[in-house]
């Protein structure tokens, strides 16, 4: 037997190679760049998106477009169908509706988004403390949120709108007063869960103060159901609005909003039907696209969802 | 069970006692007095009329009055129509409001959780498209818009179903259509998910290898145990289908409770509109009660407990 000798140049040096091993083969991505990611990928999220932002360009836009204002009649050429004149036509009172429309869109966004942040103030402060505090303060603060949840939402902000001068103050007022309960309730959930968490222990062991942990551990981590509620709140403020606006409790004329063009378009309907298409038309977007980017965040951030 | 039951009792009252100070302030904060309307009327018989509908007595005194007819069932004269009750027009209006809006009922549960189980079931095939379209329609269009539009391509253009009134069955098909459309959507979407959700499940792979048809497997295990989150949507039914058929009936000039309620609004006829707030929201309390006592007696997995520090 002849024992080879293997050269020592045949010899490689395998692993061992610390430096390459730990290097992160990807780029770590932050919780909200994962969700972005998965939003992404939902077409019809990006589609409510897509329309969002055209609304709200068009509806500081759009009143520039065209010579007329919202507000000025003549009486001459009312009832016009649409035109090159008047591209959505003109109401009873020879009103432009295209300009009346983007108009309307700030009016109709304006009360379903201030709804949603006052909604958002009150909940979150109201449920973060009850959940944070616990004991007998979250039993009376959640026994009161319970007694105004069993209050029929419409039948209040209907109550509300009669006694109050309408206006669109109070008509986002009537909205919150019960509104709220919907996110004060989902933040205590959430605060309930997140309070026995380790970090929060190690803060309090630390010292911080509850307005420190609530502002800086709790409600940054219970953002993405807070978002879902805020999102899906717009849409349902936008629909009582046109609700209201069809009870005759709407915004007061001159002002264009959506309800109450497609309120006056319901009277005119039989003649005039494109009255009432293109409010319908962008009550119905509005919603459509809050409703789809609602249910696109819920999806993404399922983490069962997650691949 | 009793126990809860009683709790529950209490708040409803409880509920109930705060809507009825809130409507009873609010309605007599509200600007102008119910005669203001009428010329200008001698001192005398402006002191009878209040004396009549007994607006002489103190603000406090008048709520404790409130407080005890409503609990005896009584809420009084109409400020408008003369020498009709409240209770007459409720006892008049609701059998109207009550037979259209079980039929919305019954629609939205029909329609909603057929669409939804042929989502499901056809999961990412066009049927599920084309389902989830309509529902996404019924959830993005107003009911008071859909109405006048079904009205208008069915009634006045087409002229298949007659326009408006209450008279014959077929007077029934579009408002109760219109009222439904919403609720339907949110139905059809609940039950596409939550079947999605029990299609997975190991239990539907037994059957499957137990060698049960597709229909039995589809009626008998996943539509059964998918219809949970429907049975919990009931309460919120209820609710959508009572404000809804304020314009609904208005539109389709239906005489019922939501069509009085909408005229007692524009004429500011505040014993109407107190009365009718308080009989809705006894009548959504109550219903919301039930379903929940029904849905813990379907669902053996709920106990019917303080719900305290879930």
């Amino acid at each position: 037997m002849q024992q080879q000798k293997i050269p020592k140049e045949l010899f490689e040096q395998v692993g061992g190679n610390t430096t390459d091993s730990e290097k992160i083969s990807r780029p770590s991505i932050s919780f909200w760049k994962d969700v972005w990611m998965r939003f992404k990928k939902n077409k019809l999220a990006m589609t409510g998106v897509v329309l969002l932002v055209i609304l709200a360009i068009m509806s500081l836009v759009g009143p520039h477009l065209t010579p007329y204002n919202y507000y000025e009649n003549d009486l001459m050429s009312a009832n016009q169908p649409p035109s090159g004149e008047h591209w959505f036509g003109t109401d009873e009172l020879g009103r432009d509706v295209f300009t009346r429309i983007w108009n309307g869109a700030q009016i109709s966004l304006f009360i379903g988004i201030a709804a949603a942040l006052i909604d958002l103030a009150i909940g979150v402060i109201w449920g973060g403390l009850s959940g944070y505090i616990g004991g007998r303060t979250d039993e009376y603060m959640m026994r009161f949120a319970d007694i105004l949840w069993a209050i029929p939402y419409l039948l209040m902000v209907i109550l509300l709108m009669v006694v109050f001068e309408p206006g669109l103050g109070t008509m986002i007022a009537a909205m919150t007063i019960t509104g709220w309960i919907n996110m004060a309730r989902i933040v205590r959930g959430q605060v309930l869960q997140l309070k026995s968490q380790e970090y929060v222990m190690a803060a309090q062991t630390l010292g911080a103060n509850t307005s420190r942990i609530m502002a800086k551990h709790l409600i940054p981590n219970t953002m993405g159901p807070i978002l879902i509620t805020m999102t899906l709140t717009v849409p349902n403020a936008i629909f009582t609005e046109a609700f209201l606006s069809y009870l005759g409790l709407g915004v007061p004329q001159p002002l264009a909003s959506w309800g109450t063009m497609a309120s006056d378009g319901v009277a005119a309907l039989q003649y005039y039907p494109w009255r009432l298409f293109f409010p319908a038309l962008f009550i119905s977007l509005t919603i459509f696209a809050f409703n789809v980017i609602g249910d696109g965040l819920r999806d993404a951030l399922d983490p069962r969802l997650r691949k | 069970m009793l126990k809860y039951i009683g709790k529950r009792l209490l708040y409803m009252v409880l509920t109930l006692w705060v809507i009825v100070t809130v409507t009873f302030f609010l309605m007599r904060a509200a600007p102008g007095s119910p005669f203001s309307g009428e010329k200008e009327l001698p001192p005398a018989i402006q002191a009878n009329l209040e004396a009549y509908y007994g607006l002489d007595k103190s603000l406090f005194m008048q709520y404790v009055d409130y407080l005890i007819s409503v609990v005896k069932w009584d809420f009084g004269p109409s400020l408008k129509y003369k020498g009709q009750s409240v209770n007459d027009l409720i006892s008049e209006g609701f059998p109207v409001s009550f037979a259209l809006g079980m039929e919305a009922i019954f629609l939205a549960l029909a329609l909603g959780v057929l669409l939804g189980a042929v989502a499901a079931l056809r999961h990412n095939k066009w049927q599920d498209y084309t389902a989830m379209i309509i529902a996404v329609l019924g959830i993005s269009v107003p009911s008071f818009i859909m109405a006048s539009g079904l009205q208008y391509v069915l009634a006045i253009k087409w002229s298949v179903l007659p326009v408006a009134r209450w008279e014959s069955f077929a007077h029934t098909i579009l408002p109760a259509l219109a009222l439904a459309s919403t609720p339907m959507a949110f139905i059809a979407r609940l039950t596409r998910s939550s079947m999605l959700e029990v299609i997975g499940n190991d239990y539907i792979k037994t059957a499957k290898s137990k060698g049960l048809n597709s229909t039995e497997i589809t009626v008998r295990h996943t539509i059964r145990n998918a219809m949970m989150p429907v049975v919990s949507y009931m309460g919120p039914l209820i609710s959508a289908i009572l404000t809804g058929s304020f314009v609904i009936e208005k539109i389709f000039g239906i005489p019922g409770l939501g069509m009085h309620f909408v005229t007692s609004i524009t004429n500011r006829d505040y014993s109407v509109i107190m009365g009718v707030t308080v009989f809705f929201s006894v009548l959504l309390l109550v219903s919301i009660l039930l379903v929940d006592i029904a849905y813990s007696l379907i669902d053996p997995r709920i106990k019917l407990a303080d719900k305290k520090g879930e």
